[in-house]
């Protein structure tokens, strides 16, 4: 009976882990068609940043704050301030010249040197033109503010979760008998959480503006492919020696390992209470937003018929922006729970992080891909077929089961749980 | 000056007057055979002549080569030919590599008591291992035809995830296999069908005879070269391509589309087979789980992307000089780390740093760059489609047919 319970457990705080990366793996295959083989490194990539905030805000043994190098403040200033002077910039022409400020940027372009004759022949605008425009025109001042905006985020959290460490004492991750339960260890938990999931958020926007929009018309399998480079890409820059090297690391605890209860003789951690709590959370939360807000109704119109969403008036590149972002802060939040869970970290067993993801993925597709609860559904089944089998048959075989499970599921009934039969039209 | 491609298409190729022998059909099949005979021919010529002259670790480099060159062959038959996407072709590398292991070790053990290479050139040794490479295939083929059936009715994405979970179960379960037997008398006491699940486990199986050798290698490369590119211009691969171009409608022209989805993927694993039996038989390697895993896959993948998938020749040319570009990169690290080390402060230690990274993970971050700037700036690959022999330089072909136009 204790068994039973402590593989219930155990199953159920992995599986929330699962759905948790599935949710990313199903929204964006809901929008765009096509297996996002970058969303298992995205989520190796948040364990690694959470691991590097923790680290870095003190919460190692050598409890020291490490700063921001200056190169970096001094380059995020730069770019905040380029981005306020561009703003003010056109803003202050725009008060004086009673114009749409793309006509004009035009016309300040063509101003400058190279202004068409009427006889001539149309020709599109000149490298020079082109450069002052972009450089002048709203976009390029939304886009640096955007970009500012995205780094001065986690940078500000990562201070915040350091003058929280700082403010607990010095002597904290010496106590005896581990770190002990404190609203400093919560509250930094909860800021390294959200300083990882901002960063990887960006980063997920970053991969999807670079990589995968300039191929939004591609056959499909271009885009698998190059959701595999960037899956190596991402693999192998997180493996070079200045980035987060090769060596394994241990995630330093936040919270102390205590036991919260007992049920059954099985003793349930806080880090297992936590981890499922935090997922579950994060689950309703986006339930709510897509099927209650405004975003969500537009994301499940597009991942209805993009074409007809665009002429009904949804952004759809924004849309999918957001889908990404929100596929992989999730990734993000399960990578910071992973690590509070297992600390051991180890960059160069890449693989066994990879499989986590691509069991994530089976989540996805025996749930019914594309479908959001059939994700949150299918990552708990995984995880308890998993731990089960593990637990009761051979716990060397448990990527067996699963995989096994996935070639069942796509024989027997290869939409899913809860997919609908789609029908292939031509 | 640039290249043109020239499109595929059978009327524009020159025709001669076609010789009308007495007996024509009789001399087909010796005729047919003729390319087998060059590449023979030219197997030989490299084992020979070329490896001894070149010396054991440029011979090494070749045999890598070779084997690069007929890995990326076969994937080309799955990934480019049919357009369907498998990303797990060391997996079957692995079931071929491990059952010819296992056939050469424990059949030598059996027929002459000792592991130990048998026989010269062509000698029984040689025999057993070219059987045992070609039976790996087959049961490669076999564990082809299971995981494809499945997955191939179903569209390609699923396919790719399927083959990435069948490689790492292949490799789970070749770690959990027991130690290698070590004397004659284990292995005769032992039933036969026991024998191959002892082949080392995590640590690989080890003591294999070194049989692998430029003839074998080269012989396995040009029949398969040959079986791609006469499958390429016969119905059967035009059925395939056509798969690839569009499913259903190649299935409304009545194409039989998950039967020759799944062939194809047996004959990509057939092949994978053969070239895991001469990996595993080849000098300095330890047939080992965790290097035919998913790296390994993806380099394969790489080579078949980046040389046009379905362009035989492509392929073959980026087989070959992905292989040797991890040597080419280790050999440019140190003059590029001393160039750099002239033109900005570096310290000694970061150079060492450098030299490493590049030695190692350029290489995998190249490939990555290599994949998405492919993908978005050419999709089709290197040579997409066409052969390097459909490619010719502007003005030359009048040239040509007047050349052989003049008496």
């Amino acid at each position: 009976m204790p068994k039973f319970v402590q593989t219930l457990v155990d199953g159920l705080s992995v599986g929330s882990l699962y759905a948790l990366i599935a949710l990313g793996y199903t929204m964006v295959y809901g929008i765009l068609k096509f297996i996002n083989f970058a969303h298992s490194d995205i989520f190796v990539l948040g364990a690694w940043i959470s691991l590097a905030a923790a680290v870095g805000a003190g919460w190692s043994t050598t409890g020291q704050f490490l700063p921001v190098p200056t190169w970096l403040w001094v380059s995020l200033c730069g770019l905040t301030g380029v981005a306020l002077l561009m703003t003010a910039a056109q803003r202050l022409i725009a008060r004086f010249v009673h114009a749409e400020p793309d006509r004009l940027t035009a016309q300040v372009a063509s101003a400058g040197g190279c202004h068409p004759s009427p006889r001539a022949p149309a020709r599109g605008p000149s490298v020079l033109t082109g450069a002052v425009r972009g450089f002048l025109g709203w976009r390029g001042a939304r886009t640096l503010t955007m970009a500012s905006l995205a780094a001065w985020l986690p940078l500000l959290l990562y201070h915040a979760a350091g003058a929280v460490r700082a403010a607990a004492g010095p002597e904290l991750s010496a106590a005896p008998g581990g770190v002990p339960i404190c609203a400093a260890g919560l509250l930094s938990a909860l800021l390294v959480l959200l300083c990882a999931v901002s960063l990887v958020g960006w980063v997920g926007f970053g991969i999807e503006r670079l990589a995968y929009r300039p191929l939004r018309t591609a056959p499909r399998l271009n885009v698998l492919i190059t959701a595999i480079g960037v899956s190596l890409l991402l693999q192998n820059v997180g493996q070079l020696q200045w980035v987060f090297g090769t060596q394994p690391r241990r995630m330093p605890s936040l919270l102390p390992d205590v036991t919260l209860a007992r049920l059954a003789g099985v003793n349930i951690h806080l880090v297992d209470v936590i981890a499922t709590g935090t997922a579950v959370i994060l689950m309703l939360l986006l339930e709510r937003l897509v099927f209650h807000t405004r975003v969500g109704r537009a994301m499940r119109a597009v991942s209805f018929d993009t074409r007809i969403a665009a002429l009904m008036g949804v952004a759809v590149d924004r849309v999918i922006s957001f889908t990404f972002v929100l596929g992989s802060s999730l990734a993000a939040a399960a990578g910071f729970l992973y690590a509070m869970k297992y600390p051991g970290l180890n960059q160069s067993a890449h693989m066994t992080w990879l499989l986590l993801g691509l069991k994530a993925f089976v989540a996805a597709v025996v749930g019914g891909i594309g479908n959001i609860r059939g994700a949150m559904l299918g990552g708990f089944l995984i995880g308890l077929i998993e731990l089960f089998g593990a637990a009761y048959l051979s716990p060397q075989l448990r990527d067996v089961y699963v995989f096994s499970l996935l070639i069942a599921v796509l024989l027997l009934r290869p939409s899913g749980i809860l997919g609908r039969v789609a029908v292939e039209k031509v | 000056m640039a290249l043109r491609p020239t499109p595929i298409n059978p009327s524009q190729t020159p025709t001669g007057p076609t010789p009308t022998l007495p007996h024509d059909h009789l001399l087909a099949l010796p005729r047919s055979l003729l390319p087998l005979l060059a590449g023979v021919g030219l197997a030989a010529g490299l084992h020979f002549y070329v490896g001894p002259a070149v010396g054991p670790f440029y011979a090494k480099l070749l045999i890598d080569i070779g084997i690069g060159i007929l890995l990326a062959n076969s994937l080309n038959l799955v990934n480019g030919l049919t357009g369907q996407f498998s990303i797990g072709h060391a997996g079957f590398m692995a079931v071929g590599g491990y059952t010819a292991a296992a056939i050469t070790y424990y059949g030598s053990m059996r027929l002459w008591g000792s592991p130990a290479v048998h026989g010269g050139f062509l000698g029984s040794g040689e025999l057993l291992f070219a059987g045992s490479c070609i039976a790996g295939g087959l049961v490669a083929a076999v564990a082809g035809f299971i995981v494809g059936l499945p997955s191939l009715r179903l569209r390609g994405d699923y396919l790719a995830i399927v083959t990435l979970g069948f490689g790492e179960i292949i490799r789970v379960l070749l770690q959990q296999t027991g130690d290698v037997l070590l004397t004659a008398d284990q292995v005769r006491e032992t039933p036969w069908w026991v024998l191959p699940t002892k082949a080392g486990g995590a640590l690989g199986f080890t003591g294999l005879p070194y049989y692998t050798s430029l003839f074998w290698v080269y012989f396995f490369v040009t029949v398969v070269l040959i079986v791609s590119l006469r499958l390429k211009h016969s119905s059967l691969g035009r059925a395939f391509l056509s798969i690839r171009e569009d499913e259903i409608a190649a299935e409304a022209m009545g194409i039989p589309t998950t039967r020759l989805k799944v062939t194809a993927f047996m004959l990509a694993a057939f092949f994978a087979g053969i070239g895991g039996g001469l990996f595993a038989h080849e000098i300095g390697v330890t047939l080992n789980p965790q290097d035919l895993g998913f790296q390994k896959s993806f380099d394969i993948v790489v080579m078949v992307v980046l040389g046009g998938m379905g362009s035989i020749s492509g392929v073959t040319l980026a087989g070959g000089l992905l292989t040797v570009l991890p040597e080419i990169l280790r050999s440019l690290a140190d003059p590029a780390v001393a160039g750099l080390a002239a033109i900005f402060p570096i310290s000694p230690q970061t150079q060492d740093e450098l030299r490493q990274v590049i030695g190692s993970n350029f290489r995998m971050i190249l490939y990555a760059l290599a994949l998405i700037v492919m993908m978005i700036g050419r999709p089709q690959g290197l040579f997409g489609l066409h052969e390097i022999w459909d490619f010719r330089w502007p003005g030359r072909r009048r040239s040509r047919l007047s050349a052989r136009g003049a008496p």
